[in-house]
Order: C-alpha cells, then sequence, then structure tokens
C-alpha cells in the first residue's frame, strides 16, 4: 500500500506507447490535411503540377530521404543497444542520428535559399507572374517540407533530451520508455518525408 | 454502508502537497484540482461570452444602432462565437467532469498521464486568454464570426490571427485531454470492470476522446492554412492564386461538425448518469445507449456537408449529407427512448438535478427536430443563414449541452466540494432560466422562417416583436444564470456538510467520502456486476 499514498505519475509502459501512438496519429491527420488539399489541386492542375516539380532538385531529394531512411536506423539501433545495456554504442548511435538530422536541415537550408536566389517563394514578384498550379504547388511544397522540418527540429530536441537521459543512466534497459517513444517520433518524421519525396520530387 | 465514512481523513481540498497555497493548486497534477480549475477558468469566460450576448440582445432591441455600431456588433458576435464554441462547450464537460469523475468512476488514482493533463490545462489557459485578447489588442476584434470562412478572413485588417492561434492552442490541449482519457480508459479500469461494466457517462467520455483525437488534426492544420493564407500569401483558398475557398468550407466543416458532437455526447453521458439515480432503477437499455454513443461519433464524421448546401456542391453530394444527416438523428433519439423509459416506473425523485435533465430532453429534442429541417435540402435553402439556424444551434448546444452541465454541476456538487446547496433556490432558478431560455430563443425560429438572417446588427420593422421578445428573454435567462451560481458559489463554504451519497447513486464515485480523498480510494475496489444494479438501499 505504500505506493498507493504517493501521487506520483504510474510507470505504466504500455499506457506510455499508446498514448505515443495516438499522438502519432493525430500528426498523420495534421499532414493528412496537406495531403488532402495536395490532391485536390494535383487532380485540378496536373499539368502544373508536373512543370513546377521538374524545377526541384530529384538529387538531393533523393539525398536527404537516404539520410533520414538511415538515421530511422541507427535510433531503432540505439533502442536495442540500451537494451543490451551497451551504453556507449547507444550514445554513438543516437549521436549519429542527430548529425544526420543536422545534415538534412543543412540540405534543406540550401535547398530554400537556392529558390529565394530566383524569387520562388509565395508572393514575390516572379511568383505572381507564373502559372496557378505553379503557384500552388509551391505554397505546398514550402508548407509542406517547413511543417516537416518543425518537426524535424522538434524530434533533434526530443532525442537530445533522450541523450542526456542515456548517459546519465535515466534511460536504461529497464526503462527506456521515452526513448522507445522518441523513437517512434521520429520514424513518422522519416515516414511522412516518405510520401513527400515522392509527391513533391518524383511527380514529373 | 455509505454514511459510515470513518472520520479524519483528508480530503483533496485539504491535501497538502508539495507546495502551499496558490501553487498547490497551479503544479497539482490531481485530477480533481485540475477538474475545478477548468471549472472556474471556464465560468469566469462563461460569464464574459455571455455578457457579450446580453450587449448583441441590448442591439437589437430596436431596429437601427442602438447601442453600438455594426462594426462592433461582428467584433462581439464573432468573440462571443470563439469563446463559447472553442473555450466553454468544446472542452466543457470533459476537462471538468470528465476530468473529476473519469477516474473515480472507473475506480482508478488518476488519469494516465497527469503531468500531460496539467499542461492541457496550461494550454487551455494560454489560449483562452489569447482568444479574450483578440477582442482588445492589436487592430480591432476580429469579425469573421467564429467560422472563420475564407476570403473574408484571409483579408480582414481585424486580429484575426490572434482568434486562429488561439483556436489552435486549444484544439491541441483538446487533443492531448482526448489522448489522455482513451490511454485512462483501456489501462486503469478496477480490476473485473470489464468493457460493459463501465458506468455510462465514462462510456461517452470515451467515444469523445476518439472525435477530439482524430478530428481536432483536421481543423489544426487548416487554421495553420489560414494563417500561412495571411501572413505568407500561400493561396490555397485564394482564386486570384487558382485556390478555393470552399476548400476551406470542406476542411473546417470536417473537424467543426464531429465537434458538436465533442459538445454533446459528454453532455449525454452526464444525463444517462442522473437519469437511474433519480428513478432509483437500473438505466433502460445499457447496450443501445453505448451502442449509440459509439454510432453518433462514427456517423458523425461524414455529414459535414450539410453546412454546405447553399455554398456548391454537386447534387449527388448533397443528397448523400443530407441521407446521413437523417441517419445521424436515429442514435440520437435512440438515447431519449431510453432516458424516458428508465423514469418509467421508476421511484421518481425530483430533485435539481433532475429537473434539469427533463429540461435537457425536451430542449434537446427542439434542436434536434428541427436539425432535421435544417438537414432536408429543400427548406435548407430557405432557411440557410438565417435566425433559425441560431435558434437551433442554441437550443442544441446551449438547452442540450448548457442544460446537461447545470444538470451535472447540481449532481456533482456535492461530492466535488463536500456540501450541499439550496434545493428551493436551484429549483426556482430553474424555472427562471428554462422560461428565460424559451423566450430567447423561440422567437428567433419564427422571425429566422420570416427571412431574418442571421448575424446582422440591424433588422426591418416587421421584426420588432420577435427581436424584442427574444431580448427580455435575454434579461431573464442572465437573471436566472446569475441566482443559479449565486447558490453553488454561497453554499460553498456555507452550506450544510453533504453525506458521502446524497442522491443514492451506485457509481463508484458515491462509494468515497464527499469530498474524496487525495487519492480517490484506500484500496481500489473489485467490480463484480453490470452498472445501475439498485440493490443497495437507504436501509443498508
Amino acid at each position: 500500500m505504500s505506493r498507493s499514498h504517493t501521487h506520483t505519475e504510474p510507470v505504466d509502459h504500455e499506457a506510455g506507447k499508446i498514448g505515443m501512438w495516438l499522438f502519432l496519429f493525430t500528426e498523420l491527420f495534421l499532414f493528412g490535411g496537406l495531403f488532402l488539399v495536395y490532391a485536390v489541386f494535383r487532380s485540378q492542375y496536373t499539368d502544373s503540377f508536373h512543370t513546377a516539380a521538374a524545377e526541384l532538385n530529384a538529387f538531393v531529394g533523393t539525398l536527404n530521404t537516404v539520410v533520414l531512411l538511415v538515421s530511422s536506423m541507427t535510433i531503432a539501433m540505439s533502442l536495442t543497444a540500451v537494451r543490451k545495456r551497451q551504453t556507449t554504442r547507444a550514445l554513438i548511435l543516437i549521436t549519429a542520428t542527430l548529425a544526420l538530422a543536422a545534415f538534412f536541415m543543412v540540405n534543406k537550408y540550401f535547398e530554400w535559399s537556392y529558390k529565394f536566389h530566383y524569387d520562388l517563394y509565395p508572393g514575390s514578384a516572379v511568383m505572381k507572374n507564373l502559372e496557378h498550379g505553379v503557384i500552388l504547388f509551391y505554397g505546398l511544397y514550402y508548407m509542406m517540407t517547413g511543417l516537416h522540418a518543425l518537426h524535424v527540429i522538434i524530434g533533434m530536441v526530443l532525442l537530445t533530451v533522450v541523450l542526456m537521459k542515456v548517459k546519465i543512466g535515466a534511460i536504461n534497459a529497464d526503462n527506456f520508455l521515452l526513448l522507445e517513444n522518441g523513437a517512434l517520433y521520429w520514424h513518422l518524421v522519416d515516414l511522412i518525408w516518405i510520401f513527400l519525396f515522392p509527391l513533391l520530387y518524383l511527380v514529373t | 454502508m455509505s454514511d459510515n465514512i470513518e472520520e479524519g481523513y483528508v480530503s483533496y481540498l485539504e491535501y497538502k502537497g508539495k507546495y502551499k497555497g496558490i501553487l498547490s493548486w497551479l503544479l497539482s497534477t490531481d485530477h480533481k484540482k485540475i477538474g475545478l480549475m477548468y471549472l472556474y477558468a471556464i465560468i469566469v469566460f462563461f460569464f464574459v461570452a455571455a455578457f457579450l450576448g446580453l450587449l448583441m440582445r441590448i442591439e437589437k432591441l430596436a431596429p437601427g444602432p442602438t447601442i453600438m455600431e455594426a462594426q462592433t456588433y461582428n467584433g462581439i458576435f464573432t468573440i462571443h462565437g470563439v469563446i463559447m464554441i472553442f473555450i466553454i462547450v468544446i472542452p466543457g464537460i470533459s476537462a471538468i467532469f470528465g476530468n473529476f469523475f473519469l477516474p473515480v468512476m472507473i475506480g482508478a488514482r488518476d488519469v494516465a498521464f497527469p503531468r500531460l493533463n496539467l499542461l492541457s490545462w496550461y494550454l487551455y489557459m494560454i489560449g483562452a486568454i489569447l482568444g479574450v485578447l483578440s477582442q482588445f489588442a492589436g487592430d480591432g476584434p476580429p469579425d469573421t464570426g467564429w467560422t472563420f470562412y475564407v476570403p473574408y478572413s484571409a483579408q480582414s485588417a481585424t486580429n484575426v490571427i490572434y482568434a486562429l492561434t488561439a483556436a489552435f492552442i486549444l484544439g491541441f490541449s483538446s487533443i492531448l485531454t482526448g489522448l489522455n482519457f482513451i490511454v485512462t480508459i483501456h489501462r486503469m479500469r478496477a480490476p473485473g470492470m470489464g468493457w460493459f461494466r463501465m458506468p455510462l457517462f465514462p462510456w461517452s467520455l470515451y467515444a469523445t476522446a476518439w472525435i477530439q483525437v482524430l478530428a481536432t488534426p483536421i481543423v489544426g492544420i487548416t487554421l495553420l492554412m489560414v494563417i500561412a493564407e495571411r501572413t505568407l500569401n500561400i493561396g490555397f483558398f485564394d482564386p486570384a492564386l487558382g485556390g478555393d475557398p470552399l476548400l476551406f468550407q470542406h476542411l473546417f466543416w470536417i473537424y467543426s461538425h464531429p465537434a458538436v458532437y465533442i459538445m454533446i455526447l459528454p453532455a449525454m453521458g452526464i444525463v444517462t448518469e442522473i437519469f437511474p439515480t433519480f428513478s432509483q432503477k437500473p438505466i433502460f437499455g445499457y447496450g443501445a445507449i453505448v451502442i449509440s454513443s459509439i454510432a453518433i461519433a462514427a456517423v458523425g464524421y461524414f455529414v459535414w456537408g450539410h453546412h454546405m448546401f447553399t455554398s456548391g456542391m454537386s447534387y449527388w453530394s448533397r443528397w448523400f449529407f443530407s441521407f446521413l444527416t437523417f441517419i445521424v438523428a436515429i442514435p440520437s433519439a435512440i438515447k431519449v427512448f431510453n432516458w424516458v423509459s428508465t423514469m418509467y416506473g421508476g421511484s421518481i425523485d425530483l430533485k435539481p438535478p433532475l429537473l434539469y435533465a427533463i429540461s435537457f430532453i425536451f430542449l434537446f429534442m427542439i434542436g434536434g427536430f428541427t436539425g432535421l429541417a435544417l438537414g432536408s435540402l429543400a427548406t435548407n435553402v430557405h432557411l440557410h443563414d438565417t435566425d433559425f439556424v441560431v435558434a437551433h444551434f442554441h437550443y442544441i448546444i446551449f438547452g442540450g449541452m448548457g442544460f446537461a452541465f447545470f444538470a451535472g454541476i447540481h449532481y456533482w456538487y456535492p461530492k466535488m466540494f463536500g456540501r450541499m446547496y439550496s434545493n428551493r433556490i436551484a429549483n426556482i432558478a430553474w424555472v427562471i432560466l428554462f422560461a428565460g431560455f424559451n423566450l430567447l430563443y423561440f422567437p428567433l425560429f419564427i422571425i429566422g422562417i420570416q427571412g431574418m438572417p442571421r448575424r446582422y446588427f440591424d433588422y426591418l420593422p416587421q421584426y420588432t416583436m420577435g427581436q424584442v421578445i427574444s431580448s427580455i428573454g435575454a434579461f431573464i435567462l442572465i437573471a436566472g444564470l446569475i441566482l443559479m451560481v449565486w447558490n453553488l458559489v454561497y453554499h460553498r463554504r456555507r452550506g450544510a456538510i453533504a453525506p458521502a451519497n446524497p442522491w443514492n447513486g451506485v457509481t463508484l464515485e458515491w462509494l468515497i467520502p464527499s469530498p474524496p480523498p487525495h487519492e480517490n480510494f484506500d484500496e481500489i475496489p473489485e467490480i463484480k456486476t453490470k452498472p445501475y444494479l439498485f440493490t443497495r438501499t437507504k436501509n443498508d
């Protein structure tokens, strides 16, 4: 009965995971709204979407896809490492995930600034003279990759906290819920990108 | 057994945690204290929004400008709507009674994620304060109506972004509460409490929580798109850039219609608890009520198009949405049948909670039937955007959710605060409220059918009679509200000490002392039977 008189957060691994999965569903629905808007305008302006997508650099997109896929692998491996009590290996793998995420963001930065250089952004003088379908494609491009980039940043913050907690031993073989949920979140970030990549870069 | 609670226990109100004073509330993860913090916040916001509503009614006492200009009126009906919908009605019952009673009724010590629960409250407060601020700060109150329809919401020079951001943050808070409740119900029911031994208020919260989790993100992203439209010239909804304003309406109602069920399902859950207790009789058709809750949640997703019959949709889409709108009325009607049948042959004790619950049925039925008039394609064309819609909506939301809320507060007040209110004053307040409510909203049906448009600050002389009666009703309603709240506030410290089980209820919250101890149960009860078996009597 000693437990029942302290009002602490119950340590229920299963509950923590259900909660995280529900949260991931809400994230999917959030992006789902944008996918829906994409589908509507894609069917309305099929040709313009093809021409506009041809402007995007498929190489950079592919590189970023590979980077995110590898980072998903490293974070999954770190979970196995923690469960096998290999703390050092886990720390290296989480750091690698963070490095890959940073690489993704740097890539994104150059990609965006390249387009800004050519005045390809919503509301610019160049953009106003383009076809409606192209304007909407770029609107979707910035909104979707922007919201995704925001999720990458949130994921990086979360994984940094996880890294600290692994370091001080707060996350260990007996208590790894936060790492598992962090990894789940990171997989979601990866998964959404897997859909964004073909829709934005490969539709031509 | 219930009257022999041991003396000397420490209630959650007196419990000394880590922090003292105000911090013992602001940093508490106790679901009961969080529920009360929501209650106090919502009462304050409710009076702000009700006052704005009263101002609108005063404006309409006579044709032409009476006490304000048209633009002020636009701002007032917008903020009245935003506060009432996003800050009071959507979170209301889940956040207050859900937080307080969900864990107790399923035999748990708290929700699954107590700290997340506190975070939801803070997000709620940030969103709520931002929403109220939008009325005063910057470039003047938003004037788009609570629906934020584009293209106007993308162009209006007022504080639309404040209101949009507020609604977004409130949505996030609502998602986290829903998520918390789903996990709590899945993981923390007392031993022996199978799904079909769970009381019906938790069941209604469960159905609601799924809508909160699955529908709210859609409005979240939609509001973000409008913000992007205003700040970044994105153009999804702007025809000049190739966008489509109708797309916004679809996205908005995909959430905002299910949101109506976020409002009404927990309200139905409350009256479902009240009817068995005050009839001393098991609920009629437990299974039917559970299934109809789930059916409302499920079918409610697919009726959003009925808000857009006149906006431009294909014939078959309109036919489809109209048909589904009629279908979704059936589960609600099943519940009404169940409540009435529960009372049939019971030993009815007409205390204030039951009074409010019965008037809930009456008002909800008027709201429901007029909803069908709006859901039929032919009549909708005539009634769309008239005061008829305003009256229908208020009968559902205020007459439905509002009166169920009042029923709930009168039902659970002794448990929450450990004091009794005055039954006599509660009954008088009910009479005033009920009369004022009908006087306020019923004339709007009539002038709506005659053609009075909604959201107009002026009207033709032929509508004067209806408008004036309605405004008189508003004053009576406000008087009733003040008397009701005064009764509850006054007896918070001065009322008679409440016994553990003043109404002879049989759900778990009545087995523990009033007010409950910090951890709810000394020992988690084991559930061996279905709920609502009135085998225990006063003499036990």
